[in-house]
């Protein structure tokens, strides 16, 4: 292994510690990187994860991303994906357009929703999942115009709202971690404000600040997000063997 | 023995029972298994003003090209493979569609549950708190009866018109299978439909006794009792996924979004394929493979 890992390896294993401690329940990725972070995680330090095939099957072993070669070891259909998320036995891994300081994320549009000046995808199942199961991020451009003051479309709950609503969800509303191409995120603060974990090696706290559209919490000391392990590279090379995650992020 | 009773009719024969300004679910999810023959037929029609319930793909998008949807009810409208949809993206940013309904996915199961129930509503969490309740102010929430007297999202009801769904096999009746790895909704829709117009398209049509040489009992999700139409319709989800029939037509898919890029090259793409009924768009379709084939060949 080289001294300087790739940064698409790096944000790899960023991705998957977001999964760390999660158990048995379901790993969804919602994109290549985030698939990729579900399956290394299952394939070193969380062995017990649910991970799919991205279609309707639950699958054992280290599926290589777009393989279909698979050992299938359960049955995932769109129908159970909502039983299980309703039952929080899920942690999924989205990406988002825009996303403000308390999490909430914006996939639809941008622009006023009655006339949109870009349609995206509509809300799909961001205000499921957010209220329900514990839902982290990957950005793989981070820019002042996706972090931002307020969301078009609030297609995930944030903290601040989550609250709002109180009872149940507020004391089960988990935004886990957002990982982007410079930095690491989360919002373990006391009021829930997004909050800066780690910055990629080679990328400064103030890079982050200046493609930041609004106040993060800046612990004093900020690491460097870690490398992978040789163990880590190997499972890297097994699940992404053609290297889509350097086409999501370049070197 | 008494006879039993055929269902089998063409695409137009279905839509001729459809009329302007009412509410139709499409079956399938996104780019995949999606009724498109009958879509494709609906096109050719003058019926317009509609209500449109899908887990929208290409019959959002073709639907909303040709102006014919005033309310769309849907959680996204997506390609899969091809992340946005043009023409529902053109609408949208337009303003064409009068009436947009955003819900979350889970929300839209809820209702179509709600309504094959025939239950006012159902509640759920999805959606509270999201841009969902902001944009539409006439959801409602609900408090739990019980000792927690949790507030919920109630979803109402939706009631269908009309459901078209594509399957893999049916019978001349209505018992329907789908052999690909996910049913998606297609039994909701056709659960919350008023019995009369509930088509069920299928790749093949075959004997009852030949249900269960194709897949398992488990495959056998939709019964005649849940079905007023039945269409043959080899390819007519085309070009949706029909797992394991066949696959997505990927490079089909690029050109129709290339198509949406300006209208000059949309209204070629219409004249080809859309303007004639099913069988000139299969035969369009094989010509178009056959160019494309040739044209790689001659460029090696």
């Amino acid at each position: 292994m080289s001294d300087s890992p790739a940064l698409a390896d790096v944000i790899a294993v960023a991705c998957a510690e977001a999964w760390r401690g999660d158990g048995e329940i379901f790993a969804s990725g919602m994109g290549v990187m985030q698939m990729l972070g579900a399956r290394l995680a299952r394939a070193t330090f969380e062995p017990d994860l649910m991970v799919s095939d991205g279609e309707a099957f639950y699958v054992a072993g280290d599926l290589p991303i777009g393989g279909t070669n698979k050992t299938i070891e359960g049955w995932i259909p769109f129908r159970s994906v909502f039983d299980t998320l309703a039952g929080g036995r899920r942690h999924v891994m989205m990406g988002a357009s825009q996303i403000d300081k308390y999490g909430n994320s914006n996939i639809a549009n941008i622009g006023p929703w009655a006339k949109p000046k870009a349609q995206l995808l509509g809300v799909r199942g961001g205000p499921g999942n957010t209220v329900n199961n514990a839902t982290s991020f990957f950005i793989p451009k981070h820019q002042s115009s996706v972090f931002v003051p307020t969301v078009d479309m609030v297609s995930g709950v944030g903290y601040d709202r989550a609250k709002k609503i109180g009872g149940f969800i507020a004391k089960r509303h988990d935004l886990r971690r957002i990982v982007t191409n410079l930095a690491v995120l989360d919002f373990a603060t006391p009021d829930n404000a997004m909050r800066l974990v780690s910055v990629h090696p080679g990328v400064n706290v103030s890079d982050v600040v200046a493609n930041t559209g609004f106040d993060l919490v800046i612990p004093a000391d900020v690491p460097v997000s870690r490398a992978p392990t040789a163990e880590e590279m190997d499972a890297i090379g097994r699940i992404d063997p053609k290297g889509l995650r350097h086409r999501e992020i370049p070197s | 023995m008494s006879q039993t009773r055929s269902k089998v009719i063409t695409e137009d024969q279905a839509i001729a029972t459809i009329e302007s300004g009412m509410t139709i679910g499409i079956g399938g999810w996104g780019s995949r298994r999606k009724p498109m023959s009958l879509v494709r037929a609906l096109l050719r029609s003058n019926v317009t003003d509609l209500t449109v319930v899908s887990y929208g793909g290409p019959d959002v998008g073709l639907l909303c090209a040709a102006g014919k949807v005033r309310r769309l009810v849907y959680g996204f409208v997506s390609l899969d493979s091809i992340a946005l949809e043009p023409h529902f993206r053109a609408a949208r940013q337009a303003g064409t569609i009068a009436e947009p309904v955003e819900y979350d996915e889970g929300m839209l199961q809820w209702g179509l549950y709600a309504g094959s129930l025939r239950l006012p509503f159902l509640p759920t969490r999805a959606g509270l708190g999201s841009g969902v309740m902001d944009v539409n102010p006439s959801l409602k929430t609900v408090k739990s009866p019980y000792a927690d007297g949790e507030e919920l999202l109630a979803v109402p009801a939706i009631r269908l018109d009309a459901a078209f769904v594509h399957m893999n096999r049916a019978d001349s009746r209505g018992n329907a299978q789908y052999l690909g790895p996910d049913m998606y909704f297609d039994d909701l829709f056709l659960g919350a439909c008023e019995p009369g117009r509930r088509f069920v398209s299928a790749e093949k049509i075959i004997a009852t006794e030949d249900l269960l040489k194709e897949g398992t009992f488990h495959t056998l999700r939709i019964n005649r009792a849940m079905v007023d139409g039945v269409i043959h319709a080899p390819n007519g989800a085309h070009f949706t996924t029909c797992e394991p029939d066949y696959g997505r037509d990927e490079a089909f898919q690029k050109a129709y979004v290339d198509a949406a890029r300006d209208a000059d090259s949309w209204k070629a793409f219409s004249d080809r394929f859309l303007s004639g009924d099913e069988s000139s768009y299969q035969s369009a379709v094989t010509a178009w493979r056959a160019e494309v084939a040739a044209a790689k060949e001659a460029s090696k």
